[in-house]
């Protein structure tokens, strides 16, 4: 973790451990979304996982979906992959209509 | 305190059954979920619902709600409930998630004597979690911002209080958009020292859009700069820089500034899509200007279409 001052650090990577904690779940949980590839982290077996900024965020996203909208763990990777496709289609469509001028009626 | 209309929030009637406005509910909670939903009106809309579902799930507090009454009793255009409205209830714990509150008709009402650290229902309940909008520059130089947190505190009589606390935030430089920051010993503070986590979130920028540590911008250039190629300079959150355009670029065409993104390891790029804008020919000079070309050039933009 990266020092700064006023004793804030950014988070670059969670154990297992860490992002249970961070997430105010349980270990299955978590290991359930490695299984579904909701995350993704570095490292063989699960007492060396590291999970890096995405995951970090993915497994936030996650835990929300699941408590407010009681959405099972298959679900919360398809709301995921989806509202990740649909963001970058935003993107998409926001930098072409930057570059579309307006089609005026000739005459 | 604003007296706050659950059934309205929902959308169902007064007289609606359990299984209507936990239906109401969730369709509502699809619709404003932060995660689904952006945006600060999707969010507050959100928490509202939640509100009001936890009132109306629950028969008791459904029912003491219900004795406030259609109209709220006010006292100089604040509302006051009735002394003695609760008598004979016995709540249920519940309340907002992640130590976040309600608003003060919810807090005022159903949170009194209740321990809210009791409600987090899990052993990390120490921890708090929020959010900070910076700006793009700012993500380039670090930034320091003041927080004020709402949390309730249990007072040695069993009242509820909402207290603010300031928090100074150190931002540092080279934060990405959904990086967390960590506080240390900075959690809600009745439930003794956890950390307080805050996601980094980039405000709207009028020129920029952020990907990771890489920036998108569409850069205007004129024709002429476009047909000859050379060196236009061009203001980024890191300094002006000097940039070279290809001869017959073309718009849509990407360039890459490469390390001049936001800064990192490894730096990121900025990626500049050229657009070609037109001077308009609003004076005589111009407007010959023009015709001279049409005259003279032999370009036909459409050759491609046929016909």
């Amino acid at each position: 973790m990266k020092k700064t001052t006023l004793r804030s650090e950014v988070v670059d990577t969670l154990t297992l451990q860490d992002l249970c904690r961070f997430c105010q779940t349980d270990e299955a949980w978590v290991i359930e979304l490695v299984e579904h590839g909701v995350l993704d982290p570095i490292g063989g077996n699960s007492s060396n996982w590291r999970f890096v900024g995405t995951s970090i965020r993915r497994a936030k996203k996650a835990g929300r979906l699941k408590r407010d909208l009681g959405v099972n763990t298959a679900g919360v990777a398809l709301v995921l992959d989806l509202l990740e496709e649909r963001d970058a289609m935003l993107r998409r469509l926001a930098q072409y209509e930057a570059t579309l001028d307006p089609i005026r009626p000739a005459g | 305190m604003e007296f706050k209309d659950y059934y309205k929030v929902l959308g169902v009637a007064r007289d609606a059954g359990a299984d209507e406005i936990k239906k109401a509910f969730r369709k509502a909670a699809r619709k404003y979920h932060p995660d689904i939903a952006p945006g600060p009106e999707a969010e507050a809309k959100f928490k509202e619902v939640n509100e009001a579902y936890e009132v109306l799930k629950d028969p008791e507090r459904r029912a003491a709600y219900d004795q406030l009454g259609r109209e709220p009793p006010r006292h100089d255009g604040r509302y006051q409930p009735p002394p003695g409205w609760d008598s004979g209830f016995s709540f249920s714990q519940g309340g907002p998630r992640e130590g976040e509150t309600f608003s003060d008709f919810f807090e005022t009402l159903f949170r009194r004597g209740a321990d809210p650290a009791t409600d987090r229902g899990t052993g990390w309940g120490a921890d708090s979690h929020g959010r900070i909008e910076i700006t793009i520059e700012e993500a380039y130089e670090g930034a320091a911002r003041t927080l004020s947190l709402r949390s309730p505190v249990l007072s040695p009589d069993g009242e509820v209080t909402l207290e603010t606390r300031a928090i100074s935030v150190h931002v540092p430089k080279g934060v990405t958009e959904g990086q967390h920051i960590r506080l240390p010993g900075e959690g809600a503070p009745e439930a003794g020292a956890g950390d307080l986590f805050l996601e980094i979130v980039f405000a709207p920028h009028p020129i920029y859009r952020p990907d990771g540590r890489d920036l998108y911008l569409d850069l205007p250039i004129a024709p002429w700069e476009a047909a000859l190629g050379g060196h236009v300079t061009m203001p980024t959150p890191d300094g002006r820089i000097d940039l070279r355009i290809p001869k017959n670029a073309r718009t849509g065409q990407k360039l890459r500034l490469k390390g001049k993104g936001l800064p990192g390891q490894p730096r990121g790029d900025i990626y500049a899509t050229l657009k070609i804008v037109n001077p308009k020919a609003d004076t005589s000079e111009a407007r010959a200007f023009f015709e001279r070309m049409a005259r003279e050039m032999p370009f036909d933009p459409r050759a491609h279409l046929g016909g």
